[in-house]
């Protein structure tokens, strides 16, 4: 294990002492040295918009931190849920007396952390609402899609949210809103080679080097199948093709496209992909109206890539065009 | 009638993590082989923080039980932080100002224990997870003490009830938390929790049974 760190157990310590300083501008610790703030929060008059997640998927989540995005951020550990405490911690800073919406994703430890705190908001006063995401089309059949993981369509869900939290809505607008956003998204990762907890010190999975895993989720949940590996060219396809197979999107539909390398793919790589995943994309009449590509959401090092796919209707364009300031350009 | 003592015996919370800290490695390996290989990691760090709050402290086996849920769920996140926490807090609420704990009052405890877990989990006896340990073990020391069983009687059916429990997850297939992604493949591995949670009850009867009185 190749790697820069001081102590394996101090990791998500030492990463947000780094990324705090670093982005002393647009974010501040809490009380709470695992739970990130906006410099803006709580903002007078706007609903709070709050996240939290396991460490290990910088620049997520801590760096989506910021104004007309969240207001606020529990910090897990690598691959773990945040405590309750930093759950409920997030939420205080978050709350202007509008009301604060968790928008996280759909995992066993964060559906037992955000339901304890969100508890323990209401005796603060604090109204809360949520929205789960499930937008990791492999991993539960589209009857079961209450059990599907959440994974980078997660950024478009919190983008929308704080875009309409900015704009005045009530905590059910932005509550409904961000719902509508992660309804319409649609995510599929591809895993090339596996990914290393320091404290454990070994991969936690392993991908045979020549073979692929098709559905791979954030943090190695196996995928639907391991084949050989194959070109770029038909891994986008493929990519595309589970995608959208999923999601029955009309001729015309507008879409975001969100590529996410997993940590250890260069950018180039991702590149190639899209080169492939762009005319697919259009050869089924959709239209791309916002391309992000990049390291939004990863897994550690794993090597591979997640597509996510966002239909648009007007509401959603015009959200996604609202300004937000935080470490990563959106 | 048996009984042991409240306020003497907060060590057994330091025996409890004791033993999980001893087997930190064994608990990510075998947590690794379908999970993400940090159950160990994750309760050594949490057992270890309550362990060193209480190291000096004449704690009663509430408070002890009490400063274990707290520190779980307050500085240890997860799936287990939560889960363990309010098993320990409620564990802790039940015996909180009892002089002596006799079976009626464990069984009391253990029952509050488990419907903490319910209330925030929605994991089923079968579904590969601690419940698979938690739930035979209190239902086999509610078994003997129906059956006219002494409290260490009823002690041993649960450490019995609590192993049977643990190793009947090797034949389970996953269906909650991040090993139930693995569906199929998850058979022929004890499930972590399971075997983490075994090993708490075992410290807590071992503990009750050296402190028995009467």
């Amino acid at each position: 294990m190749q790697r820069f760190i001081n102590d394996p157990d101090l990791v998500v310590e030492d990463t947000v002492k780094g990324f705090v300083k670093a982005h002393s501008d647009i974010v501040r610790l809490a009380e709470n040295p695992r739970v990130v703030v906006s410099r803006d929060a709580p903002v007078a008059g706007k609903v709070g918009v709050v996240t939290g997640g396991g460490s290990g998927h910088e620049p997520a989540f801590i760096g989506y931190t910021g104004r007309n995005m969240l207001d606020a951020v529990a910090v897990g550990e690598l691959f773990s849920s945040p405590t309750a405490k930093s759950f409920h911690d997030a939420i205080k800073e978050a709350n202007s007396g509008k009301g604060v919406v968790v928008l996280y994703g759909n995992y066993a430890g964060d559906n037992m952390n955000v339901k304890m705190a969100t508890k323990l908001a209401a005796k603060d006063g604090i109204e809360v609402a949520t929205v789960v995401a499930n937008d990791d089309v492999c991993s539960a059949p589209p009857e079961e899609r209450g059990k599907r993981r959440g994974v980078a369509g997660e950024i478009f869900m919190w983008k929308i949210g704080g875009a309409k939290a900015a704009q005045g809505a009530s905590l059910e607008e932005v509550r409904a809103t961000a719902q509508k956003a992660i309804d319409s998204c649609r995510s599929i990762g591809v895993g090339l080679g596996p990914c290393t907890l320091p404290a454990v010190g070994h991969p936690n999975f392993q991908i045979e080097p020549g073979t692929m895993e098709v559905g791979i989720g954030h943090h190695g949940e196996p995928g639907v199948r391991v084949e050989p590996l194959k070109t770029a060219d038909a891994v986008a396809r493929d990519m595309v093709k589970i995608v959208l197979d999923d999601h029955d999107l009309p001729a015309g539909t507008e879409v975001a496209v969100l590529l996410s390398g997993l940590g250890a793919t260069p950018l180039n790589e991702l590149y190639i992909l899209h080169d492939t995943i762009e005319s697919e994309i259009s050869a089924r009449g959709l239209k791309i109206v916002k391309t992000w590509i990049g390291n939004y959401f990863t897994s550690l090092e794993m090597v591979g890539a997640t597509l996510t796919v966002m239909a648009l209707d007007d509401e959603l364009k015009t959200l996604l065009d609202v300004e937000a300031r935080c470490t990563i350009i959106l | 009638m048996q009984t042991f003592d409240n306020a003497s015996s907060g060590a057994i919370v330091l025996s409890m993590a004791k033993r999980i800290i001893e087997n930190r490695a064994y608990l990510s390996e075998i947590d690794g082989k379908i999970g993400d290989g940090d159950h160990g990691v994750n309760m050594a760090k949490g057992f270890g923080m309550a362990a060193e709050r209480l190291k000096d402290e004449d704690a009663s086996l509430a408070q002890a039980l009490d400063t274990l849920g707290t520190v779980l769920m307050t500085e240890i996140g997860g799936s287990m932080g939560p889960l363990y926490g309010v098993m320990f807090t409620e564990f802790a609420e039940v015996i909180e100002g009892a002089e002596k704990i006799d079976a009626a009052a464990f069984s009391r405890m253990l029952h509050a224990g488990l419907a903490g877990i319910r209330s925030i989990g929605s994991a089923e006896v079968g579904d590969k997870t601690l419940l698979d340990t938690l739930v035979p073990a209190v239902e086999a020391f509610d078994k003997a003490t129906g059956e006219g069983g002494s409290f260490a009687e009823a002690l041993q059916a649960l450490v019995a009830a609590a192993e049977a429990g643990r190793d009947s997850t090797i034949n389970l297939v996953a269906r909650i938390g991040r090993a139930s992604r693995l569906g199929e493949r998850s058979l022929g591995v004890l499930d972590a929790g399971a075997t983490s949670c075994a090993m708490i009850l075992g410290e807590l009867a071992v503990g009750a049974r050296q402190r028995m009185e009467g």
